[in-house]
């Protein structure tokens, strides 16, 4: 793929600029929106957006496996909560720091990711995918039964840790700063994950989902690939779980429920898969429907039954998902 | 030579202009031929130059982008498969494709078991299939993988005559059989032509294909290069020296 | 040496023999679930996730048809042949438009209608679990313990059903048909069979194996809309060990978890012993990945 994923907001100039430029002009003034959000935004909002940031960033990390890599992973749900727990660790266990939960966090996402990683390597397609359910089905009860560390049921309620550079700086979040906070991190993801999909390194994951055989026979270790990308999947998605955990304050074992990887992969395919971008619009577009529909209908309206369908339709008619329509549109 | 068909104005399959693409690769570039009630009409040609792929579109299991096909009049191209099978197409393919993990019996049950097809006249098919090859009455209840190449050969023929089919299209027959089979499917042509079953059939054999046909088309590069009467060939034309020769 | 006849004093045997019976009557109807999951998968590739969603539908259904008509077969059996064709039109109007396509496409769909089956049930009969009474409410003795008929008779049942299905696969016409088009789709069609119908047979059927299943099951156990997951998820580690689109290995594979489960649920707390059905899928994805009762590993 070398033509630039184009943004939302931005139209296709034609002539004058190039693709780059465009990309990276629409790339500026999302983030100009996006930083200015919380200024104008009500409080309930500009925490609504905090959050789509960071699904966004759990759907970015799983489109890393499924849309570059090929393989379906409905295992992210471990990440995400064992990056949460992590945090959740981090900030009960010693004073709270901001830095070390995050890596208390990713460590913990981590070994889950390398677990998850090893078995990657052994099983195919299908699997795979079906092993990754039932390895989140497992952290999930192994985290809901293990009372005693976890809170089970209940789970663990902490405090934020405020942001510090030492000796620089220390001050607790607002709700601005922490979703500047959340966008850095997230924005930085991006560009990280944008960089390294346009690596050969991407390239070859992008290889071996067009065709594991012929990758392997061109003399790539297939498995190697493999588990770097899973590790990475799984280290971004628990940043996520973090950053979560960070903003609410608390962590539930509702998180590492195979709900949550099924709602990843529907923002995945909603978005389009393949796009780093689209996930992110994928999520935005699936909660604001939820927070529609609940308006609208009332808390009680089952909204997942019309966005099943919706999501279906989607799978049979537009299968490079809103993006991909979106692309297609602007190309025009 | 065979017993005269009786070639009526109305072909029974007609091919009109056949463009198929396998991906991107144009493998055929406007094919036509026409298929005679009850005659017996070859293709041949060099390996690759679209004479399976001809029988394939017919069968419909691959989808021409231009082009016509005809049966008994009416367009077919598009239909799927088992339509096709039912409206009196039979397929024989290249490596024959015998259900290997079915019993003989249960290969050809896959042709009788249809509508409008009640217990005597399944007793009728399968006896007479079982008289033809008499091997296979041996051989009912083994899985198809257990025979070999020739028996195998022997059961895709009788599997698609279950059908009781109006044309069979047979794709190189005798490829990997011993001589004194080839001579057998020669039989087997020959009943089936008696029986009125046209046959189109795909050979590299030469002289088999000149004895057992009527007509004869050749193809080269993904169209028909000539057209004539097998009588009008012998085995060392130049025109076959033209097209088949190494 | 004390010790040792202690052990083997407090060794709870009998307990032990009632686990077995257990874990064969719940691998059973395991087994039937399973079943057609690997049916589903083997014949048509098909990963169905919403497998799990049609046994709870079934079991729902049950409690629905018992309760108008008062007899628990002919729930039984209603549930089934409704499942059974909202089965056949769900792959209809899903599933037949994706043929061709990446199986990751199938997958994703399967998930989406599980979600809008689990959210209809909730929305439908509410988060309360429903109970479906037993139809044979008579015991026996089972050592010191009255044990329902009930049981003994789902677990005939099921492999009954089991039995019956296996025997239409092997001599029905319909059963010659779905062995064909699984050894070569396009000779399938070449020789008359209609293969879409074929498919969408496969996976009514598929259904209605999962929608007995739940009706069966309904006395054992709570009724509610998540059920489904769990069962799911079992069936998926039993395919498995079983090995993919392997019956005979699914059957073997769903009494071997189901015994073990039944076994640790002597030890173990209940909600733990689920771990043990994981530690089997972890051990035969490490050793023997193409399945543990899978003759020879290819």
């Amino acid at each position: 793929m070398t033509t630039a994923p184009l943004d939302k907001t931005v139209p296709l100039a034609k002539g004058r600029l190039s693709h780059t430029q465009v990309y990276w002009l629409g790339f500026c003034a999302v983030m100009a929106v996006l930083i200015a959000a919380p200024l104008v935004l009500p409080v309930f909002w500009a925490k609504f957006l905090t959050e789509i940031l960071i699904w966004g960033l759990l759907a970015m990390s799983s489109d890393l496996l499924i849309g570059y890599t090929g393989m379906i992973s409905f295992g992210h749900s471990a990440f995400f909560g064992l990056g949460m727990y992590g945090a959740a660790g981090a900030l009960l266990l010693f004073p709270p720091n901001l830095w070390l939960t995050i890596l208390f966090g990713l460590a913990g996402a981590g070994a889950a990711a390398l677990f998850v990683a090893y078995f990657s390597t052994r099983l195919r397609d299908i699997y795979f995918a079906i092993t990754t359910l039932i390895f989140s089905q497992i952290f999930y009860v192994i985290i809901f039964t293990w009372t005693a560390v976890t809170g089970g049921e209940n789970g663990l309620i902490f405090t934020r840790p405020h942001f510090t550079i030492p000796f620089l700086v220390d001050f607790r979040f607002t709700t601005p700063t922490m979703h500047w906070f959340v966008l850095t991190l997230v924005a930085g993801s991006y560009l990280i994950l944008r960089r390294v999909t346009r690596s050969p390194f991407g390239m070859v994951l992008q290889s071996i989902r067009e065709n594991e055989g012929r990758t392997r026979a061109i003399g790539y270790s297939v498995e190697r690939y493999k588990i770097v990308a899973v590790m990475l999947s799984g280290l971004f998605a628990g940043l996520a779980g973090v950053l979560y955990a960070v903003q609410n304050e608390f962590a539930a074992p509702d998180f590492v429920f195979f709900v949550t990887s099924g709602d990843t992969v529907i923002f995945n395919v909603m978005g389009g898969i393949g796009t780093l971008v689209g996930p992110i619009v994928g999520a935005g577009f699936f909660q604001l429907l939820r927070e529609l529909m609940s308006r609208i209908f009332g808390d009680q309206f089952p909204y997942l039954i019309p966005l099943g369908f919706i999501f279906i339709v989607m799978i049979i008619f537009l299968p490079q998902g809103l993006m991909g329509w979106a692309r297609r549109w602007l190309n025009k | 030579m065979s017993a005269a068909a009786d070639i009526s104005s109305e072909p029974l399959v007609r091919v009109e202009g056949l463009h198929t693409y396998y991906g991107k690769s144009h493998i055929l570039h406007g094919v036509s031929l026409d298929v005679g009630p009850g005659e017996v009409v070859g293709l041949l040609g060099r390996n690759g130059v679209g004479k399976s792929t001809t029988l394939k579109s017919i069968m419909g299991l691959v989808r021409p982008s231009q082009g016509r096909i005809l049966l008994n009049g009416a367009a077919i191209a598009g239909l799927p498969p088992h339509r096709l099978a039912r409206l009196g197409i039979g397929y024989v393919p290249e490596d024959r494709r015998i259900f290997r993990l079915l019993t003989v019996m249960e290969n050809l049950r896959t042709g009788f078991d249809r509508a409008g097809v009640d217990d005597a006249r399944r007793k009728q098919l399968l006896d007479k299939a079982f008289s033809y090859f008499p091997r296979l009455a041996e051989r009912r209840n083994q899985p198809g993988g257990t025979l070999s190449g020739g028996e195998q050969q022997m059961l895709a023929i009788a599997r698609a005559m279950m059908l009781e089919p109006k044309i069979i299209l047979l794709d190189e027959p005798t490829e990997g059989l011993m001589p004194r089979m080839v001579s057998q499917i020669r039989e087997i042509i020959e009943v089936l032509h008696q029986e009125g079953v046209a046959i189109l059939l795909v050979e590299q054999n030469v002289p088999l294909t000149l004895a057992a046909c009527r007509r004869i088309y050749i193809m080269e590069k993904g169209t028909v290069r000539h057209h004539c009467a097998a009588a009008d060939l012998k085995v060392d034309d130049p025109v076959i020296k033209q097209y088949l020769g190494v | 040496m004390d010790t040792v006849i202690q052990f083997f004093q407090n060794f709870p045997l009998d307990l032990l023999l009632i686990q077995t019976v257990n874990g064969i009557v719940t691998g059973l109807i395991l087994a039937l679930v399973a079943s057609g999951l690997t049916l589903i998968f083997g014949i048509m590739d098909v990963v169905n996730f919403a497998h799990g969603e049609l046994f709870m539908l079934g079991a729902y259904l049950g409690v629905v048809v018992l309760a108008t008509t008062g007899n628990f077969w002919l729930a039984l059996i209603v549930a089934t042949l409704i499942v059974a064709i909202l089965g056949a039109a769900l792959q209809v109007v899903t599933l037949r438009p994706l043929i061709g396509r990446d199986p990751l496409n199938t997958i994703l769909a399967t998930f989406g209608i599980s979600l809008i089956l689990q959210n209809f049930a909730l929305w439908e009969f509410g988060p309360v679990s429903r109970k479906l009474p037993e139809p044979i409410t008579s015991h026996f003795n089972l050592f010191y313990l009255q044990y329902p008929w009930y049981r003994i008779v789902i677990a005939a049942l099921s492999a009954a059903i089991i039995g019956g299905f296996w025997l239409f696969l092997k001599y029905g016409k319909f059963g010659v048909w779905i062995r064909a088009t699984t050894q070569d789709r396009v000779m399938a069609q070449a020789m008359g069979i209609p293969v879409p119908l074929v498919y969408t047979g496969v996976f009514a059927i598929g259904a209605a194996m999962a929608a007995a299943s739940g009706v069966l099951f309904g006395p054992l156990g709570s009724i509610n809309h998540t059920m489904g997951l769990d069962w799911v998820l079992k069936a998926f580690i039993v395919v498995v060990v079983g090995g993919m689109g392997n019956l005979g290995g699914s059957i073997a594979a769903a009494i071997f978890v189901s015994l073990l489960e039944s076994y640790s649920a002597i030890w173990l707390d209940p909600s733990r012993a689920v771990i043990v059905s994981f530690v089997v899928l972890i051990l035969t994805l490490l050793f023997r990945p193409t399945g543990l009762f899978v003759p020879t590993p290819k």
